[in-house]
């Protein structure tokens, strides 16, 4: 089976559950979550048997990238994709009571099947190798996801995160083709990987215009500095499991193809020293800003954001320190620091959604007593704070570690000290939590109900952060190390 | 085998926290722990305790553990007498059992983990494991400004921890090195003379942090002073010989390179030794001085990193790293003993202020004998470990002197002299305030019985350590002269 089957079965799914969804009863619109969450598994296991369509099929070798990296950030959205839909089942009460018919799921069904169009977008963005494709691909993710966050329409914060998403991603858009086309002037293509061989010293003042524009776009859709204000008032409007899936599977797919992008500027000699500066700059700015706006947020949701932001930032630091040493690749560092940001903060805002569930509020101090109420649940989010802060002996502490650790070598030292600011800030931020969760005791004494879903998807993903946090061998298999 | 003595502790408090019977779990553990550790140190075949298992490929990482050498085995030594100690002594307060024992086996647990390691990556990673624990048990279970206290002490250790960790990727680095075991590591060397200084400066402020050292001490004294005891024991005794241990472990690698901050180094050393020693003399309360008095003791202990610094190498100067290893190993176990006996004197007369004190010796003549045993210790009378610990540190100053002018090392020395002398004021009289004169109405003998037996065995324990390293202090000095032969079983063995 050609490799490209897998986005086309996502699409074709898709399509098909959005048809059925007109057929279904009001109560049954969750079964769309669950066959969604059933193509995408079938989509994931074919991925195993997906191989590289033959050499004579030109027009698609030009556009469609098939190497290790794809294939991982496919199994990646995938993945992220089922877990937001989970999340999306346990949240169907919260979601159905602002949207159309408040006491039915009427109007839920179409929620489930846009993520199905946003994953293949993802799918899409990971093979994408020319601009064109790849600003097609990041489309319809982009659109897709403005109906997800405006979704709950009868909720004034999740409208406005709606409108301020759609402005400033229209805005991203706009800065994309306008750098793409500098690009195009000045090379005369859109094939990334012919691109690298037409700079000289005639044209690089106007690539790296264009790469400048291309960048800022793609600073909105990893939620780096300069493009990262959208990204609080955003995560917090929007429901949920769409938080949770522009804060991973979105940045994921921004920094996939930022990383394709990149590559042929920055290992050019003419202009490769230039593009290091921009992204130093880039990262540093992003991890100060992330992690100092955090320290003062008392909404759980929010300081999930900036530390969504901050992350953004570590993981800028690698793509910087462009392939130094001799350990791993920027990408393999990226895509191995992105595999354990999915499980931790998926494990977060499933904590989140039980959390809010029960209190109807995303405050810390929803977390208050929760050692006492439910003791279980208290201490796996201790773990996955850890994990978190980057504390050693989690999974959290690899990813930092190792992008920390390609930075010192490439001799990055301001973003360094930045991040290691960063880092004791984040300690900071995120032991509020267990602060609240331990020292301080909630007036609601009555233990807490988890439904068993979310909780055993929280028992497996803080599993994960252990065991990976000991032996993180097993992610270096899936990226090919 | 050795990974025995991290698992037990660590699965002890999970048994803990998912319900079993608090107290005797941790009890159970802990003495288990202490017969294992003991056991193993003074076992004769050392290599059976290795176990190494790659955890990571690129960059190479091993879960490596065993006894690299005679330091580790004596750092192991004292982690699992502190452990079983701070396990035995202090009372939980009622409903907080779980969060008690198992907070204090995570502590130990990475303290024995740390100094178990055979390779920097875990080394390093294990000490973490105390940071959520202190945090929890200093700001819910502590005393006074508990909460600022646990922020301050979280904010610095990690702070710390971070700017060590820079240093520490960037000396793998630069080493070249394959693994991040210190048996490559140490095989390699650092040619970049640049590179050398940059790490031994970050791994002076990083580890520095962690011991407390001149101007980044603050955090120390009202952590242990809020602290519940059992914390400020494995931190005071255990926990910040971390950062010592840690030093002299990389120290042959950027051997050059400290050589350049010697001069800083002296005077941040003195500053512990006389600036806090003097902030130590002026403590109303008799935790704020221990506090402060274990600060100030880490100076000593520098002190002789510095003559090892001056001479260059372990072989040029081989008074050193016995004298740190052993001062080390005594100030652990009179620290933890000093504090496990404050806390019984809070717990019995409700203050520790030492106007409000006096006259305790009638009522309690044990615990009298006990604290005075530990304070004539931390003052270094001989006959108990820290005199032998500081004697060598003293002649380790002078090693290299030849009789002609004084260099930098010794002046330090003839200061840091002055400070046996502070320590000796300050202790004493708080053992004249707390024990001795008229007895106040919270310490006459109405109010307050003497030592439980329950009690003295953790204290009697420590106690005999220190009479028994005091006396013979080629019990542990014979560890770090075998570990001077490439196959340290072997040497045991004759």
């Amino acid at each position: 089976m050609s490799a490209y089957w897998l986005e086309i079965i996502v699409l074709l799914g898709g399509l098909v559950l959005l048809l059925a969804e007109a057929f279904l009863a009001p109560k049954q619109k969750h079964h769309l979550a669950s066959s969604a969450i059933f193509i995408l598994v079938f989509t994931l296991l074919c991925l195993f048997f997906a191989k590289p369509f033959s050499v004579g099929n030109e027009e698609m070798t030009r556009f469609y990238a098939w190497d290790s990296s794809a294939k991982f950030f496919k199994g990646f959205t995938l993945i992220a994709t089922i877990l937001t839909l989970l999340l999306a089942l346990d949240y169907r009460r919260i979601l159905s009571k602002f949207t159309a018919n408040p006491d039915s799921e009427d109007g839920t069904g179409e929620y489930y099947c846009l993520f199905l169009f946003a994953c293949a977008g993802m799918m899409w963005m990971a093979s994408a190798k020319d601009l064109v494709s790849l600003f097609v691909a990041l489309e319809l993710t982009t659109i897709t996801s403005y109906i997800l966050v405006g979704f709950m329409r009868r909720n004034v914060g999740s409208l406005e995160a709606g409108v301020k998403f759609l402005i400033l991603g229209a805005l991203s858009t706009g800065f994309l083709v306008y750098g793409i086309s500098w690009i195009y002037g000045a090379t005369g293509t859109t094939d990334l990987a012919l691109i690298g061989e037409k700079i000289n010293a005639d044209n690089s003042t106007y690539l790296l215009f264009g790469l400048s524009l291309i960048l800022i776009s793609l600073a909105f859709k990893v939620g780096a500095v300069p493009m990262h204000l959208w990204v609080p008032d955003v995560y917090q409007g929007a429901p949920t499991p769409t938080t949770a899936f522009l804060s991973i599977a979105s940045k994921a797919s921004g920094f996939v193809i930022a990383l394709r992008v990149i590559e042929p500027f920055i290992t050019d000699p003419l202009i490769g020293s230039k593009v290091i500066f921009i992204l130093a700059v880039l990262a540093g700015a992003t991890i100060l800003l992330g992690n100092l706006a955090a320290i003062p947020q008392k909404n759980f949701k929010r300081l999930l954001a900036y530390s969504s932001i901050a992350n953004a930032g570590f993981i800028l630091l690698p793509i910087a320190a462009w392939d130094t040493g001799n350990d791993l690749s920027s990408t393999q560092v990226v895509a191995f620091y992105l595999a354990i940001y999915l499980i931790t903060t998926f494990a977060a805002f499933f904590i989140l959604a039980v959390i809010h569930r029960q209190s109807g509020s995303d405050d810390i101090t929803a977390f208050e007593g929760l050692g006492k109420r439910h003791p279980a649940l208290a201490s796996m989010t201790a773990v996955i704070i850890a994990a978190l802060a980057g504390l050693p002996l989690t999974a959290g502490f690899w990813g930092k570690f190792l992008a920390f650790k390609m930075a010192v070598t490439a001799g990055l030292w301001i973003p360094v000290i930045l991040g290691f600011v960063g880092v004791a800030a984040g300690f900071y931020y995120y032991f509020q939590i267990i602060r609240a969760m331990y020292w301080r005791s909630s007036l609601n004494e009555s233990p807490l109900q988890v439904r068993p879903l979310s909780f055993w998807v929280i028992v497996t993903l803080s599993a994960l952060t252990l065991i990976l946090g000991i032996w993180p061998q097993p992610v270096y298999w899936l990226i090919g190390g | 085998m050795s990974i025995l003595l991290i698992l037990i502790p660590i699965l002890a408090a999970i048994a803990i926290l998912s319900g079993g019977k608090a107290r005797s779990i941790a009890t159970g553990a802990a003495a288990l722990n202490l017969i294992i550790g003991l056991g193993s140190v003074f076992s004769f075949d050392h290599s059976v305790w290795n176990f190494s298992w790659q955890v990571l490929s690129q960059p190479s990482i091993h879960l490596a553990l065993g006894f690299y050498d005679g330091m580790s085995m004596i750092m192991v030594a004292l982690s699992a007498l502190v452990l079983f100690a701070a396990v035995m002594s202090g009372k939980c307060p009622e409903g907080h059992e779980k969060l008690w024992y198992s907070s204090i086996l995570f502590i130990g647990a990475g303290g024995l983990g740390a100094f178990l390691s055979t390779d920097l990556f875990f080394f390093y990673a294990f000490h973490e494991l105390a940071l959520i624990p202190t945090f929890l048990m200093i700001g819910m279970l502590g005393s006074g400004e508990r909460k600022e206290a646990a922020w301050k002490i979280t904010i610095y250790l990690a702070l710390g921890s971070i700017i060590l960790l820079a240093g520490l990727i960037w000396l793998v680095a630069a080493s070249g090195s394959e693994t991040w075991l210190f048996e490559d590591l140490l095989a390699s060397t650092i040619a970049d003379s640049g590179a050398q200084k940059g790490i031994a400066l970050l791994l002076i402020i990083g580890f520095g942090v962690l011991i407390s050292l001149f101007p980044f001490h603050s955090w120390a004294a009202p952590a242990y002073a809020s602290a519940p005891a059992p914390v400020a024991m494995l931190h005071a005794g255990v926990l910040k010989k971390f950062g010592l241990y840690g030093l002299i472990r990389l120290y042959p690698m950027v051997a050059e390179g400290m050589q350049a901050w010697l001069s800083l180094l002296i005077v941040l050393l003195l500053c512990n030794i006389l600036w806090v020693g003097f902030v130590t003399l002026n403590q109303k309360r008799l935790d704020m001085m221990l506090g402060n008095s274990s600060v100030m003791h880490m100076g000593y202990i520098f002190l002789a990193f510095a003559a090892l610094i001056e001479a260059g190498s372990f072989e040029a100067n081989p008074l050193a790293k016995p004298a740190a290893v052993l001062l080390m190993f005594a100030h652990g176990i009179s620290i933890a003993l000093l504090f496990m006996l404050t806390d019984t004197i809070r717990r019995k007369t409700g203050t520790v202020e030492l106007a409000e004190l006096g006259g305790l010796a009638k009522a309690a003549p044990r615990l009298a004998f006990l604290f005075g045993l530990g304070a004539m210790a931390s003052i270094g009378l001989p006959g108990l470990a820290n005199f032998s610990g500081e004697v060598l540190v003293f002649l380790s100053g002078f090693h290299a002197y030849d009789g002609g002018g004084l260099g930098c090392v010794q002046v330090a020395t003839i200061l840091a002299l002055w400070g046996v002398v502070i320590s000796a004021v300050y202790m004493l009289r708080a053992y004249r305030q707390t024990f001795h004169g008229p007895a106040v109405k919270h310490t006459d003998s109405s109010h307050v019985q003497d030592f439980g037996p329950f009690c003295q065995i953790p204290a009697a324990l420590l106690a005999i350590a220190l009479l028994v390293v005091g006396l013979f202090p080629n019990s542990l000095l014979n560890l770090l002269k075998a570990s001077t032969a490439p196959a340290p079983c072997e040497q045991a063995a004759e």
